[in-house]
């Protein structure tokens, strides 16, 4: 193993570049000049026009073409890739998620961390799991590289919060278990091929 | 060994057509490894003996198949790696490994750097052919730091051989594993080593050789870095983390003077706190050997928020008008020059009790052989066939120096003589043909006066040492019996070439220290026995050669992870932070004479004491800066400390810093006085010793590091002395547990020394060995 990152010792002394940018006006009568001069374009006109008759075909003359989001959602298909869901297993409820870290550690923006520890039954234990959805690019390595297929893309797209960690941690995206009987088994990027059957090779079993 | 000597060793064979040079009697396996050819094996480890567990390193060596972990290399020798028939064999061996093997590499510890998916994957083993019933197979922990899961386990012995054959304890043995035959059937149809490798490992698992549930071990946890497979973890990083996650800084041990090379292995702590952690201490166990302290007494680091810069103008102040700086080795050499240098400039005095004492020693060896240092290192001790230790007690004082002594009797079929008041219970099983002298305190003179007589040319020695020579009642003194021995040892010397003497603590800390650094020249000169010195603690090497150390001192005292009136300490319990090793780099001086190199592992943002000295008489802008400077009149190089690389070459030859220079003058013949035997500690003694892994407030700090600072005594003196006792010495008490360690024998009692906050030094003052009172309380 090479000591390379060892020696460079460079810490805080990058050199930045500050863009080339054209000068801001100085004074307030300056600033003022220069919103009315971009504001009150006769482009605007024209613009709100447009957007006036459009407003009137659609809600008078029956020529909507839009959904009416929020009242309206169009179905998504299954291979979108949302917020994730950590599945359970359906028979025991325990969560899906044996720890692996193959998630982790494929994670393109590398934004998943989590912790375990060895636990009193002797398995284990995922004690923390989190996504940081500021960094998340939604590639879906995560489920498809999770050999259990406990962490999956949802459908749940609406992520405007006040924080994004309010959807990230382990607890938040698990199928909550009095809704076990609605989880749905996944069908998306990462799942099992439909012809999954015939690429196994038997092992002998002497039992 | 020169160059020349070797040179004259090699034998040139053919490996797969390439012409490679190897040294004679070497293993075909590590002659292929020093020469970048890869031989598949699992079961064989450098320097410890081929059990042919795992049979996958089959290669054919002039048209025979042989073994290569095994099988030396001949002048000549044609050897192919992979033949048709050969790769049948390791395929069908790697498949009868992943028979029944759990697949739980998905929770696995060892997932990632696994031998066992690692040759899986090599082999391309897609199907699998055989079956056999599974046996069921309990998990346990073994001690405060061992998990086996025989689940796992592949039986390759790995952990066995290394428990055995280096580190001494012989701790864990093959036991039954009650499973099912195997089918006849196979036998015919199936390659003839797959075949006899599965039916050995069909019969077998993994236990403690005790009998019991807890293999009452040194708890070195070499076997479980030595476990190809998950089988064998630490109990704390179980299931804490994925192999690949961990970042692995080189770095240098900073517990002991062995100075092994380590892996911090670090990632963030956790998710809401993103600093680094140490995770797990890693080595390359092929060419070092860890010991407890080293492998789990890691997380002793100095968390410190922010600079204190009240504490930091207090600490400038007091270096200002210190008179005298109180410190301990667990310092690397650069700050030993930085104080150095201060005594240069500010005149303060510099005090350092075990590496004080090592100098005093050192000087009066040089004076003696005119060597500036020992010549040998432990690499000659461990080629040696015949192992002798003085004045340490090998168990506790120096792990590296124990296994030394210890794999000189399984793998060079050899012998050894180990003089030591204190008696041990382990030292006697390293080996068959093992005499042990418990001596009286004090008699060190006799023993090496023995060593001399046993194999020193008479013709060469100086009349003082020739008078003293007689055999019969040296022995006798020593607490031998001279017929008896004089028979054993005429065994023990059969077929015997290479000779090795360790000496330790003991003989520094010594009324009669000059005599016995005279007795160690004039053993040097007359015979060529090779000497090598265990020095006390972590860097006294360094220190001794780096520091011109004083032996009173009275003013101001600022203490550097001691004692003082301001002290700056890495423990946190000082007026000023420092960062601990692991929060450091620089360079450390090791026993065996190299300047390695240490890395930081976890952040530290703090003062250093190069920003004090920077204050005080100015110093570059890093620590490490000072590297060039140490003092080449000893030995040292002027180079840079990026230079200087940390790891080992795939022959196992260490690639680690560079070796201090030794320089030899001349000397006159060597005066030795009178062995004087009536000084000798009579009634109760007790001796300045720490018990096994602890060596420093550092190791201590360690949480999984928990012996006791206590006074230590075998089963039957603790019985008399009873729960808690206080000792007193001439100059003051100490009141303490008494806990018994099994393996003591005798009265006399070990008192540790590595809180330095009790200031033992002071207590037991120049003698390792005291004269004290017990009573209970
Ligand atoms: S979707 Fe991609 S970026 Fe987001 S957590 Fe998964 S692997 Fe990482
Ligand atoms: S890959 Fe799947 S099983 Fe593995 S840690 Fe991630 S979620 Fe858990
Ligand atoms: S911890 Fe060390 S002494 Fe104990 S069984 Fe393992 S190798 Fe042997
Ligand atoms: S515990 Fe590990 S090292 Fe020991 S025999 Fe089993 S697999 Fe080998
Ligand atoms: S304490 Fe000594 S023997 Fe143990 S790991 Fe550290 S340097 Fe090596
Ligand atoms: S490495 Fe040679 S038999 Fe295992």
């Amino acid at each position: 193993m090479g000591l390379e990152q060892f020696k460079d010792r460079r810490v805080g002394t990058q050199n930045y570049k500050k863009l080339d940018l054209d000068h801001a006006p100085n004074c307030g009568w300056c600033q003022f000049k220069q919103v009315v001069s971009r504001t009150f374009k006769p482009e605007l006109f024209v613009g709100l026009w447009v957007t006036f008759r459009e407003m009137i075909n659609a809600l008078f003359r029956g020529q909507m073409h839009t959904t009416q989001y929020p009242l309206e959602k169009l179905p998504i298909s299954p291979r979108y890739r949302a917020i994730h869901d950590m599945l359970r297993l359906l028979e025991s409820g325990h969560y899906r998620c044996i720890g692996c870290g193959l998630c982790e550690k494929i994670c393109i923006s590398n934004c998943i961390a989590m912790e375990t520890r060895y636990d009193e039954n002797q398995r284990k234990e995922v004690s923390e799991y989190t996504i940081n959805f500021g960094r998340c690019i939604f590639c879906g390595y995560c489920a498809e590289v999770c050999p259990e297929l406990a962490i999956v893309h949802g459908q749940r797209y609406e992520t405007a919060s006040e924080q994004r960690a309010s959807f990230s941690l382990f607890e938040d995206m698990l199928t909550p278990i009095d809704k076990l009987n609605l989880q749905k088994e996944y069908d998306g990027f990462g799942a099992v091929s439909p012809n999954a059957d015939e690429n196994i090779k038997k092992t002998p079993l002497a039992y | 060994m020169s160059e020349l000597q070797s040179a004259e060793n090699m034998v040139s064979i053919k490996i797969d057509g390439k012409a490679c040079q190897a040294k004679e009697g070497e293993y075909i396996l590590n002659a292929a490894r020093a020469n970048d050819i890869f031989i598949p094996a699992i079961c064989y480890l450098t320097r410890c003996s081929p059990t042919l567990a795992c049979r996958i390193c089959l290669v054919e060596a002039d048209g025979k198949q042989v073994y290569a972990c095994n099988a030396k290399v001949k002048e000549g020798m044609e050897i192919t790696v992979n033949t048709p028939n050969i790769l049948e064999e390791r395929r069908a061996i790697m498949e009868v490994y992943d028979v029944n093997h759990p697949l739980q590499c998905g929770v696995c510890d060892q997932s990632g750097e696994c031998e066992l998916q690692n040759y899986t994957l090599e082999l391309a083993v897609d199907s699998q052919s055989y079956a056999i019933p599974d046996t069921k197979r309990e998990s346990a922990n073994w001690s405060s730091v061992l998990h086996y899961d025989p689940g796992l386990c592949i039986v390759c012995e790995r952990c066995v051989t290394v428990c055995k054959d280096m580190i001494g304890d012989a701790a864990i043995k093959t036991t039954k594993r009650g499973g099912a035959d195997l089918d006849k059937g196979y036998k015919d149809t199936m390659p003839k080593d797959a075949y006899a490798m599965w039916n050995k490992l069909q019969k077998s698992l993994i236990a403690p050789s005790n009998g019991t549930d807890s293999t009452n071990c040194s708890d070195c946890g070499e076997c479980v870095a030595v476990c190809p497979v998950g089988a064998l973890v630490s109990r704390d990083f179980q299931y804490r983390s994925n192999a690949w996650d961990l970042k692995r800084i080189p770095a240098t041990c900073a517990h002991c003077s062995s100075g092994c090379q380590i892996y911090y292995e670090t990632k963030p702590a956790s998710i809401s706190d993103r600093t680094e952690k140490i995770y797990r201490v890693t080595n390359e166990f092929h060419y070092v050997s860890l010991c407890g302290a080293g492998r789990f007494g890691y997380d002793f680091e100095n968390a410190v928020k922010g600079k204190d810069a009240e504490a930091f103008a207090k600490a400038v102040e007091a270096f200002n008008q210190a008179k005298v700086i109180n410190f301990t080795s667990v310092i690397t050499n650069e700050e030993a020059l930085m104080l150095q240098t201060l005594k240069e400039q500010k005149g303060v005095k510099l005090i350092n009790r075990e590496a004080r004492a090592f100098q005093i020693f050192l000087n009066f060896y040089q004076a003696a052989s005119g060597n500036s240092l020992y010549k040998h290192d432990f690499k000659d001790v461990m080629a040696s066939d015949f192992v002798m230790s003085v004045g340490t007690s090998l168990r506790n004082d120096n792990p590296n120096a124990r296994y030394a002594f210890n794999n000189v009797q399984k793998l060079n079929k050899g012998a050894g003589l180990y003089f030591h008041p204190v008696g041990d219970k382990l030292v006697p099983e390293f080996g068959k043909s093992i005499e042990c002298f418990a001596h009286q305190a004090g008699h060190e003179e006799a023993a090496l006066l023995l060593i001399i007589d046993l194999f020193a040319d008479h013709d060469k020695l100086p009349s003082s040492v020739k008078d003293q020579l007689n055999r019969e009642s040296l022995i006798n003194m020593l607490g031998g019996d001279a017929e008896k021995f004089g028979d054993a040892f005429d065994k023990m010397m059969k077929k015997k070439e290479r000779f090795s003497l360790i000496v330790g603590e003991d003989l520094y800390f010594h009324e009669k220290a000059e005599n016995l650094a005279k007795l160690i020249a004039v053993l040097e000169a007359s015979s060529d026995v090779q000497v090598v010195m265990i020095p006390p603690k972590t860097n006294s090497l360094g220190v001794a050669l780096i520091c011109d150390l004083d032996d009173e001192a009275e003013g101001y005292t600022v203490g550097y992870n001691a004692p003082g009136d301001f002290t700056i300490s890495a423990l946190g319990d000082g007026d000023l932070d420092m960062p601990a090793m692991n929060q450091q780099e620089g360079t450390l001086t090791n026993m065996n004479k190299r300047v390695v190199p240490t890395n930081a592992a976890v952040e530290y943002h703090g003062y250093e004491l190069n920003d004090i000295v920077r204050e005080v008489i100015g110093a570059p802008k890093l620590t490490i800066d000072w590297t060039q400077y140490l003092p080449e009149a000893k030995g040292f190089q002027a180079v840079a400390f990026d230079t200087l690389p940390n790891g080992y070459h795939n022959d196992g030859s260490e690639n680690r810093g560079y070796a201090l220079q030794i320089t030899t003058s001349e000397v006159g013949e060597i005066e030795v006085a009178k062995f004087d035997e009536s000084i000798s500690l009579e009634g109760q003694i007790a001796y300045r010793c720490n018990p096994q892994r602890q060596f420093n407030d550092f190791s201590d700090k360690a949480h999984q590091i928990f012996e006791a600072f206590a006074l230590y005594a075998s089963p039957a003196k603790a019985e008399t002395l009873g729960k808690r006792v206080v000792v007193e010495f001439d100059n003051g008490n100490l009141e303490l547990d008494v806990v018994v360690d099994e393996r003591m024998e005798g009265d006399i009692v070990a008192i540790p020394d590595f809180k330095s906050a009790y200031n033992i030094y002071e207590l037991f003052g120049a003698s390792r060995y005291q004269k004290v009172i017990i009573r209970e309380v």
